[in-house]
């Protein structure tokens, strides 16, 4: 920008008083001293551990692991692969991640309302509630669920049951799994095809609304489908599943599904952590929308609801949504703190890997490529949740 | 931009410094005047902290034989307290001079990850502890099919118990933590039916249990587990010196040589004993290692020898009560065997 204010006259002269000469020089040599340093610091690496005799490079992945993890959500035993072994700490982070930031949303919308709400009770509630956890660090969040609550529950002798046929004890919460039957995918099906009848009803009928103001009634026609046509599908297969109960074994309960204690504390403690920042956001952002706006819709006739839905609330997304892609990000990062109770994220297993290979600099840059990496498609996919929430200006 | 320029290469220099540190340990050693060593943050018997914030220990007392070797004080030492997960990495970067942190020799160790093991202070193996009151029935490993173990990250302990389960076609639930003293706490809250790790270890565990009568060790040891100290390769001088502290400890033992008696011990008749306390004349063993004559005298007067720091730490001086069994002499039908010092 500063090149567009200086008078052509002035680049007439000699090459060094040029400014854009200079820019263009300037940053060759920054580029080259940056490339220079990195240079540097990569062949000193390599030649003092080639000095120490220790190993490099990444060919240890295709090594057999040799150890066992409990929680996973694809198949592994003690004979796969390091790199299995990490991808299955990537899906552990992921799949803490994803449900702490659903849940975490959840909470902190609902906290955030409700520090604006009218009730004396309800606002005040909201407010320990963000004014204890916010201030808190996540390690000791995650600790206190995991030696405060989750270790104190009865052990499995005496396992607390619960409705369903699900228990809850000091090893987890176990209930009954569903196993499906040959024409289960027609469930499946139907839950589909009910999802894509109601986003076509939604769209017709916003296009009708659009052209002749009458309204129809999507939400529940929506509803109707996406649980009416499974149940009907399952219905008419003639029930095809079973349901598989926990049952007393010799240590442990057995049989059912079975969410461990670590997995619990971690999602509880990230969630409850975050949710106090989001409620924050949430405040924030419907107290940024002017109050002219709120006078405006009354003004037109709007109900309460559906000002706060039709007016109020995209406003506030606008101000919500950029602060809220960091608190994904930090809570991302957070996951990490799994390593003190056990939870085997990518960061636990690849500390694991790390220590069995001693292949620090390597499992070290893994961690920093996946990380990144997750954060760089949060950030995409926030921006694009931005830009599509964004003022359009017609 | 100027600022940036300066910056990297500001940066540049430091890194480069941090690279030209040179490859004698013992001068390194020498002239920061004390022994820096890694030890594991608290393992009864092994290294831990005592009741007056002394570090106490086998790990902790042989890096006190090697100051006492280089300095003639078993004072000059500094420890650092490394997790499982740490230590090679503490070692490989230089931070610390030895490691003496209850670390089992593996060939892949002694390779791939480029140490050196000077030796086997301790010959262990692994074990199984569970709680006998809350599992009446179960008196042996094999009976634990099904059941939830505590075990520490990153160590052989984990590799082996895979091995183990699956060679003898047993399911089994790894509840897997980083530090020790996590691992401890969640078995004695229950999370676990059984925890693992070499058998001293669940020995020195029993005693931190809220109730230590409750639990036992199972009989079935299922692996080998030469632990021992190590250093970085590429530095043989550093290295011989910490291997001929070890074997100067173990002949000591043999010759009868201890922390009451070593200094008459030092006008004894026997050629053996005075080569190895460096009063023979014309001795240059200790010069010969880059030390003092009367290393061996040093170090026994600052720890005793093997026999004497093994009863201290854990045998019949600690509450731990091991017996020697395969640590013992080779001429007391055990494995510790010192290489001669002639």
């Amino acid at each position: 920008m500063a090149q567009d204010v200086i008078p052509e006259e002035a680049a007439r002269g000699s090459l060094i008083y040029d400014p854009k000469v200079r820019g263009i020089v300037f940053q060759v040599m920054l580029m080259a001293l940056l490339a220079l340093g990195l240079w540097w610091i990569v062949g000193n690496t390599i030649e003092n551990l080639n000095r120490s005799n220790i190993a490099t490079g990444f060919g240890f992945l295709k090594g057999r692991a040799g150890f066992d993890i409990a929680d996973r959500l694809i198949e592994y035993d003690s004979d796969s692969s390091y790199a299995r072994a990490l991808l299955v700490g990537i899906l552990n982070t992921l799949a803490v991640a994803i449900s702490g930031i659903i849940t975490a949303t959840i909470i902190g919308f609902l906290v955030g309302i409700g520090r604006l709400s009218r009730n004396w009770l309800i606002r005040k509630l909201a407010t320990v509630y963000v004014e204890i956890f916010r201030n808190i660090p996540p390690l000791l969040v995650i600790l206190f669920w995991y030696q405060g609550v989750l270790a104190l529950l009865p052990s499995v002798r005496d396992s607390l049951a619960l409705p369903f046929g699900s228990y809850l004890n000091n090893r987890g919460f176990y209930f009954p799994q569903i196993i499906w039957g040959d024409q289960a995918w027609l469930v499946l099906a139907g839950l589909v095809i009910g999802a894509v009848l109601s986003w076509y009803v939604a769209r017709r009928a916003r296009a009708r609304q659009m052209a002749t103001g009458q309204q129809f009634p999507v939400f529940w026609t929506s509803v109707t489908l996406i649980i009416g046509l499974p149940v009907l599908a399952f219905v008419l297969t003639g029930f095809p599943a079973t349901v598989e109960y926990p049952q007393k074994g010799t240590f442990n309960l057995t049989g059912g599904m079975n969410v461990k204690p670590e997995f619990l504390s971690l999602y509880l403690a990230l969630s409850f952590y975050t949710a106090s920042f989001i409620a924050e956001i949430v405040r924030a952002g419907i107290i940024g929308v002017p109050k002219g706006q709120t006078e405006a819709y009354s003004a037109l006739g709007l109900s309460s609801r559906q000002g706060l839905r039709l007016v109020v609330i995209p406003q506030a997304m606008r101000i919500i949504i950029p602060p809220l892609t960091s608190q994904y990000l930090n809570l991302t990062k957070n996951s990490s703190l799994a390593v003190a109770i056990g939870y085997p994220d990518l960061y636990a297993i690849g500390g694991t890997i790390l220590n069995q290979t001693g292949q620090a600099i390597e499992v070290v840059v893994i961690f920093m490529i996946v990380y990144l990496g997750i954060s760089i498609l949060t950030s995409l996919f926030m921006n694009w949740f931005n830009a599509k929430m964004a003022l359009k200006e017609r | 931009m100027k600022h940036i320029a300066i910056g990297i290469m500001g940066a540049a220099a430091v890194g480069f410094m941090v690279s030209t540190a040179s490859a004698d340990t013992l001068s390194d050693v020498k002239a920061k005047g004390f022994v820096q060593c890694g030890v594991n943050t608290g393992l009864a018997g092994f290294s831990a902290p005592n009741d007056k914030g002394e570090w106490t220990g086998i790990d902790v007392d042989f890096c006190r034989a090697v100051a006492a070797a280089i300095f003639g004080d078993g004072t000059k030492v500094k420890f650092t307290g490394l997790s499982a997960k740490d230590r090679f990495t503490a070692l490989q970067s230089g931070e610390v001079d030895i490691l003496s942190r209850n670390t089992t020799w593996t060939i892949n160790r002694d390779t791939a990850l480029g140490l050196n093991f000077a030796g086997v202070t301790y010959y262990d193996g692994q074990g199984f502890m569970i709680n006998a009151k809350k599992l009446p029935g179960v008196n042996s490993a094999l009976q634990l099919s099904g059941a939830a173990v505590c075990v520490q990250s990153g160590t052989t302990t984990e590799l082996n118990l895979a091995d183990y389960f699956k060679a003898n076609k047993m399911e089994y639930n790894p509840v897997v933590f980083e530090k020790f003293e996590e691992a401890n706490a969640a078995y004695d809250a229950g999370r676990c039916d059984a925890y693992t790790t070499d058998q001293s270890g669940l020995y020195a565990v029993r005693l931190q249990m809220k109730s230590p009568d409750d639990h036992v060790v199972l009989p079935e040891i299922i692996s080998k587990e030469p632990l021992g100290p190590s250093v970085r390769q590429g530095d043989d001088k550093w290295f011989d010196i910490v291997k001929w502290t070890y074997y100067a400890l173990l002949n000591a033992e043999e010759a009868g040589v201890t922390q009451a008696n070593v200094e008459e011990m030092k006008n004894s008749d026997n050629p053996d004993i005075r080569r190895l306390l460096g009063t023979e004349s014309e001795t240059k063993i200790g010069t010969d290692l880059g030390l003092d004559n009367d290393w061996v005298v040093n170090i026994v007067k600052a720890v005793g020898n093997y026999g004497e720091i093994f009863e201290r730490n854990v045998g019949s001086g600690s509450p731990m009560k091991i017996s020697r069994g395969i640590n013992a002499l080779w001429t007391k039908g055990g494995l510790q065997y010192g290489m001669p010092i002639r």
